[in-house]
């Protein structure tokens, strides 16, 4: 194999993005996977994907209108999941196919070349710049040094949200503050993975750690070594096999969590369920 | 017993279109136990929401613990408020084992950015041994039975010393030694750390052991309040379910029976 492409700037830029975006992306797919919301993080990478073709079509920096617009999405899905008024399928059906198609709206309405509007669509790690970096950097460090500061409030939010509320801990601040950050890493990951495949880049690491722990610290570092081994390996396909980067990168993630269900521990729960379920009618 | 430590004056609670309490006023003197009974959708579980904060108030007020409550200083009572729900479907794969589910009780009481200290893990494996639950300490909250959360409920409230013991039908949908059990814990916890205990309840059996004074609940309002020996008769329970006296009797014979 040719090892001369990683001196270059792009590449080690790329392998920084793949980093910074596998822990932060990670490392939020833990709050979806275990709060049972993946249907806001959905429509929140799309309402992202939407957001920033509304700042290229208009003409301001995309990155803004990707966070205002999956921080709109959330402030209107979140607590009408929250109130019970409407299903979490519902809510999916209705946002996910609204910002999808004002998505394609602005594409369309776009004048010219449609080439960085594909950019956002698929995602091009490899050229991102340095600015990018840093702003997955700070994105990166905000994510894990919150999760690392409220660890307990965020864990009994996570374990039963009124439970948490019944014992005095702001649990619905904690909601939205986990709402909020997988806003800004959506945003910040966007250009790096794309809006379609961001969110699997979210759920699938989380997910796969999720099937082989039964400690929450554990799941956490799990996960965003997932989401780095899938960046990292996902670059390497890209690269060997001259595969668009996202694509490579989120079926990695695919692939890590299939083998983490194959080879899960948490199989055997179904089992023991059932035997309690016989010593229960005996 | 004496002084009064929850005083809740008219109140009423709407959610959306549905009236859940119509002008309810209820004292509650300090070490007391109170059951709460009353038909599904009489409102006893929003009656023990607004005693902790958590339930919102359409029109009169409530004094807990020497304060009343508003929203800015509801999370604050809530340290001092145990409260058990109902069996609650725990997803049998989530990661947290019984000992740290037993810990959040203590989460509130110690506030933001601070981690948990011997003496809180001291607290809680204190807790866990006098709900009978020290030997599956370390086993996944998930794969508990229903009884075992139940118990593994009142050791997190225990945990958070509280002054006031609130209890949603803690028993519902658990079976006959479980529920005995269970009441038989709660009296106990009641009586050794001289609480004052709100238990909503649909198990009549247990309320007159447990209890040193039933509320009849029915459509938002409180249709009786007195000892449970006075106001647990076959008439009253009647009307109170809207069933014949004779299935009544028939109902306690064979709660009785079991």
């Amino acid at each position: 194999m040719e090892l001369s492409i990683f001196g270059y700037q792009f590449m080690q830029n790329a392998i920084l993005s793949a980093f910074l975006g596998g822990i932060a992306c990670a490392t939020i797919g833990v709050f979806v996977v275990l709060m049972h919301m993946p249907f806001i993080g959905v429509c929140m990478s799309h309402a992202a994907f939407a957001g920033a073709l509304l700042g290229l079509w208009l003409g301001f920096n995309p990155l803004i209108g990707a966070f205002a617009l999956s921080l709109l999405s959330a402030a209107i899905v979140g607590p009408l999941a929250d109130r019970g008024e409407l299903s979490p399928e519902t809510s999916l059906g209705v946002i996910f196919s609204f910002m999808l198609g004002i998505a394609f709206l602005f594409m369309g309405l776009m004048p010219g070349t449609k080439s960085g509007a594909l950019e956002l669509l698929w995602g091009s790690i490899l050229t991102n710049t340095r600015s990018d970096i840093i702003l997955l950097g700070i994105v990166t460090i905000v994510v894990v040094g919150l999760v690392f500061v409220f660890y307990k409030e965020i864990q009994a939010t996570i374990f039963h949200r009124d439970m948490a509320l019944s014992v005095g801990i702001p649990a619905t601040v904690i909601l939205y503050g986990v709402l909020f950050l997988t806003g800004a890493t959506i945003t910040a990951s966007l250009r790096s993975i794309g809006g379609l495949l961001i969110f699997s880049l979210i759920l699938n690491p989380a997910a796969a750690a999720y099937q082989l722990t039964y400690s929450m610290k554990r799941m956490f570092l799990l996960s965003a070594g997932f989401g780095v081994l899938s960046g990292w390996t996902g670059l390497l396909m890209s690269y060997l096999f001259n595969l668009p980067s996202g694509a490579t990168i989120v079926v990695t993630s695919s692939v890590v969590f299939m083998i983490a269900a194959v080879f899960s521990p948490k199989k055997k729960v179904k089992g023991w369920q059932q035997k309690l379920l016989v010593e229960g009618r005996q | 017993m004496g002084r009064t430590v929850i005083n809740i004056e008219d109140a009423v609670v709407s959610y959306r279109e549905d009236i859940a309490l119509r002008g309810v006023s209820l004292e509650v003197n300090c070490e007391e136990f109170v059951g709460i009974i009353g038909p599904n959708g009489a409102g006893k579980t929003t009656l023990l929401t607004i005693v902790n904060g958590m339930g919102k108030l359409l029109n009169g007020r409530v004094w807990v613990l020497g304060d009343y409550l508003t929203p800015g200083n509801s999370h604050l009572l809530r340290k001092k408020v145990g409260y058990v729900a109902q069996v609650q479907n725990i997803d049998p794969r989530m990661p947290m084992n019984v000992r740290e589910v037993a810990m959040i009780g203590r989460y509130g009481v110690l506030g933001l950015l601070r981690r948990p200290s011997k003496r809180d893990w001291k607290i809680v494996d204190e807790a866990l041994g006098l709900v009978g639950m020290s030997n599956l300490a370390q086993r996944p909250i998930g794969h508990l039975s229903g009884g075992e959360q139940q118990r593994v409920a009142i050791a997190r409230c225990l945990a958070q010393e509280p002054e006031l013991f609130l209890l949603d039908e803690p028993t519902a949908s658990l079976d006959w030694r479980a529920k005995t059990d269970i009441m038989e814990l709660v009296k106990l916890i009641h009586d050794s750390r001289r609480l004052t205990t709100l238990l909503v309840t649909h198990d009549l059996s247990s309320l007159p052991v447990a209890c040193d004074r039933v509320v009849l609940m029915r459509e938002g309002l409180i249709w009786g309040e007195g000892s449970p020996e006075k106001l647990l008769t076959d008439n009253n329970l009647s009307q109170l379910y809207d069933i014949p006296v004779s299935v009544v009797k028939a109902r306690r014979q064979e709660a009785i029976s079991v």
